[in-house]
């Protein structure tokens, strides 16, 4: 193995976090008027912090438009932020430390859609090993390392290195995109809707894959989703992300079980059971989220939220905590608010 | 690496790979149209090659005597010009230079026009606006027009001629070439790559060349037919190719006095024109349909 590509070592320890996210905002002008004049701006994503620990699976969840996927592509600087900053291992990303490319060599990508996620004029094998090369890795070995992660991801090198994308289904080319993504030895992939699009058996034969990988290579996963229950079985951590903000975020089980926020509430009673005697009756959310352009003042969920009172129009609520490592932004369970329904504030307890 | 190193694949013989040129061929194969215009553009090159040893007479020679010759008159099988040169030599010969000025602007258009439209296209923003604004320009007069123009500014001759239809090809190209290019840099494979770390000149060699340049080649092969209709337009003006020389364009020219004494005979040169053009207008619709990878 060249020296050109081993793999990254881990930095800080187990305890310092892969990924910290500071205060990251992406606004998108909206160009009106012949001169191209910015008229208004689309919150897409409005000031986020979290972080995501070593060898952990951070899933993320909430409504199309909500910002999972700029986050995404933010997180990867595929697009440039607004504003704040993103740490991985303890070095700001861009900073001299740790230079945007040696960045992407640690930290990859599988999209959603398959098809348009694979270079139609190449092979697979050709796909799989671009990556490599770029990064200086010789043409041979590049294709004997893609050669390796196709058989890794159940794809038999003899029948498929050298085949096109419009010849596998849907299933194989989300192998081959993950193949691809792991090409660089990453330490954290980002999952971006990677499994919605797949019919129900062979996502789940493609979560087990990625469960394996995980397992085999150490790595850390981002898992974006709109689909609850598939968040739930993957993910150690949940975030729930509602209008470009953080609604709540903690151990998945905590979210699952005890849900702070009345928007994962309502996410989660919208669950489809296959239960007969627990089927839901009444939508638990009516209308669309507000827009973007122009969010609702104060907390953003009020306007459709069943416990909403004067004051949560009046005062944003902060990501405070709630119990042990869970968090959540939602003035009713936040000590000292002044919602009718938050506990009394006993000094400690206004950790916020 | 070790890791993967327990993986190891036993090299086997590799099934038949069908790329991507050998979909587009079996399926242009079975395009009975297409592969008639090929065949019809392949016999006029080959026409052309080898017009020396095809003509039966000198297509320079004149006749004083013998002008204006109907069509199947004995020794002049497609009649006589206006001169009394045999038209099926001059016919012969005109090819080559009538396929030239259609082919070679075109050519030099494709070049130039993807390059400026790609760069346009994947760099984008401000660059882009520049660039397309800068190329509407062109764009807006007609092609007439513009190669009329362009070649009276810079003078007749056959040199000016091929200069001048290239401008008017290079913004049409680059259109076409800049509309394909923000296609598919917005596709995730392009993502992708960007998010490996690869620089832009690398994506745009491996990962946007590859699917832009078919398309705007088809298109290209599109315009050959007008190029040559431009370049015989030209000629016929006075601008392009001058007499003697045997070319499509300016034989229908000087003929058209003849219109109303032979008919036919005057028809000729617009006859060649017509089945080339739409031989290259066919094949570039073959090639169209059969360029889809969606099957």
């Amino acid at each position: 193995m060249s020296a050109a590509l081993s793999p990254p070592e881990d930095r800080g320890g187990p305890a310092q976090p892969l990924l910290s996210v500071k205060g990251l905002l992406k606004h998108f002008p909206v160009k009106k008027g012949l001169l191209g004049g910015v008229s208004a701006k689309v919150r897409a994503v409005d000031g986020i912090d979290f972080e995501v620990l070593k060898g952990e699976t951070l899933g993320v969840v909430g409504e199309s438009g909500c910002g999972k996927s700029t986050t995404a592509r933010l997180l990867l600087s595929l697009i440039d932020p607004t504003a704040g900053e993103i740490v991985f291992d303890g070095e700001r990303v861009g900073s001299r430390a740790l230079s945007l490319k040696a960045f992407r060599r640690q930290c990859q990508m599988v999209f959603q859609d398959s098809y348009s996620s694979l270079n139609p004029r190449l092979t697979i094998e050709a796909s799989v090993a671009f990556a490599p090369q770029v990064h200086g890795l010789p043409r041979r070995e590049a294709v004997a390392r893609a050669r390796d992660l196709l058989a890794r991801v159940g794809l038999d090198p003899r029948r498929f290195a050298e085949r096109y994308p419009h010849e596998l289904s849907g299933g194989q080319r989300q192998r081959v995109n993950i193949a691809r993504a792991l090409a660089l030895q990453p330490r954290l992939i980002i999952l971006d809707e990677a499994v919605s699009a797949l019919d129900k058996s062979i996502e789940a034969q493609v979560l087990n894959l990625l469960m394996d990988l995980k397992e085999e290579f150490g790595l850390t996963y981002i898992f974006i989703s709109h689909d609850l229950n598939v968040v739930r079985f993957i993910s150690d951590r949940v975030m729930v992300m509602y209008l470009g903000k953080v609604a709540e975020i903690g151990r998945s089980d905590d979210v699952f079980s005890r849900a702070q926020h009345p928007y994962t509430a309502a996410l989660l009673s919208s669950m489809p059971s296959l239960d007969p005697d627990n089927r839901t009756e009444v939508a638990p959310l009516a209308g669309d989220p507000p827009n973007p352009i122009d969010p609702p003042p104060g907390c953003r969920f009020h306007t459709r939220c069943p416990l909403a009172e004067p004051v949560c129009s009046a005062k944003e609520p902060p990501l405070a905590v709630t119990d042990g490592s869970h968090r959540a932004a939602c003035l009713a369970v936040q000590p000292g608010s002044g919602h009718s329904l938050a506990p009394p504030a006993a000094g400690s307890e206004m950790a916020a | 690496m070790a890791v993967l190193a327990q993986h190891s694949v036993v090299e086997g013989p590799a099934p038949k790979a069908t790329g991507y040129w050998t979909g587009v061929w079996r399926r242009l194969r079975r395009d009975p149209v297409a592969i008639a215009a090929g065949l019809v553009i392949l016999a006029l090159i080959l026409m052309a090659i080898f017009a020396p040893y095809l003509a039966p007479a000198d297509p320079y020679r004149t006749s004083t005597l013998r002008r204006l010759r109907p069509v199947g008159t004995a020794g002049y099988p497609l009649g006589s010009d206006e001169l009394g040169r045999d038209m099926l030599s001059r016919l012969i010969f005109g090819a080559r230079l009538s396929l030239f000025m259609g082919i070679t602007p075109v050519v030099l258009a494709f070049g130039i026009g993807s390059a400026i439209g790609v760069l346009a296209g994947y760099v984008g923003g401000w660059v882009n606006t520049a660039i397309m604004r800068t190329i509407d320009v062109f764009y807006a007069f007609p092609s007439v027009l513009l190669a009329v123009a362009l070649s009276g500014a810079l003078g007749a001759g056959f040199g000016n001629a091929l200069v001048s239809l290239t401008v008017v090809f290079v913004p049409q190209i680059a259109r076409v070439a800049e509309a394909v290019t923000t296609q598919v840099r917005s596709r995730d494979y392009v993502e992708a790559a960007r998010a490996s770390g690869a620089g832009g000149f690398t994506i745009v060699r491996v990962h946007v060349l590859g699917n832009v340049l078919g398309p705007i080649f088809v298109y290209s092969t599109s315009l050959i037919s007008v190029s040559m209709i431009l370049a015989s337009g030209l000629s016929f003006l006075g601008l392009g190719t001058r007499p003697p020389e045997p070319e499509w364009g300016l034989m229908l020219n000087t003929l058209r006095t003849a219109i109303y004494v032979q008919p036919w005979l005057a028809a000729l040169p617009g006859v060649m024109i017509f089945i080339t053009s739409i031989a290259f207008n066919l094949l570039a619709d073959g090639l169209r349909s059969a360029m889809d990878v969606k099957q």
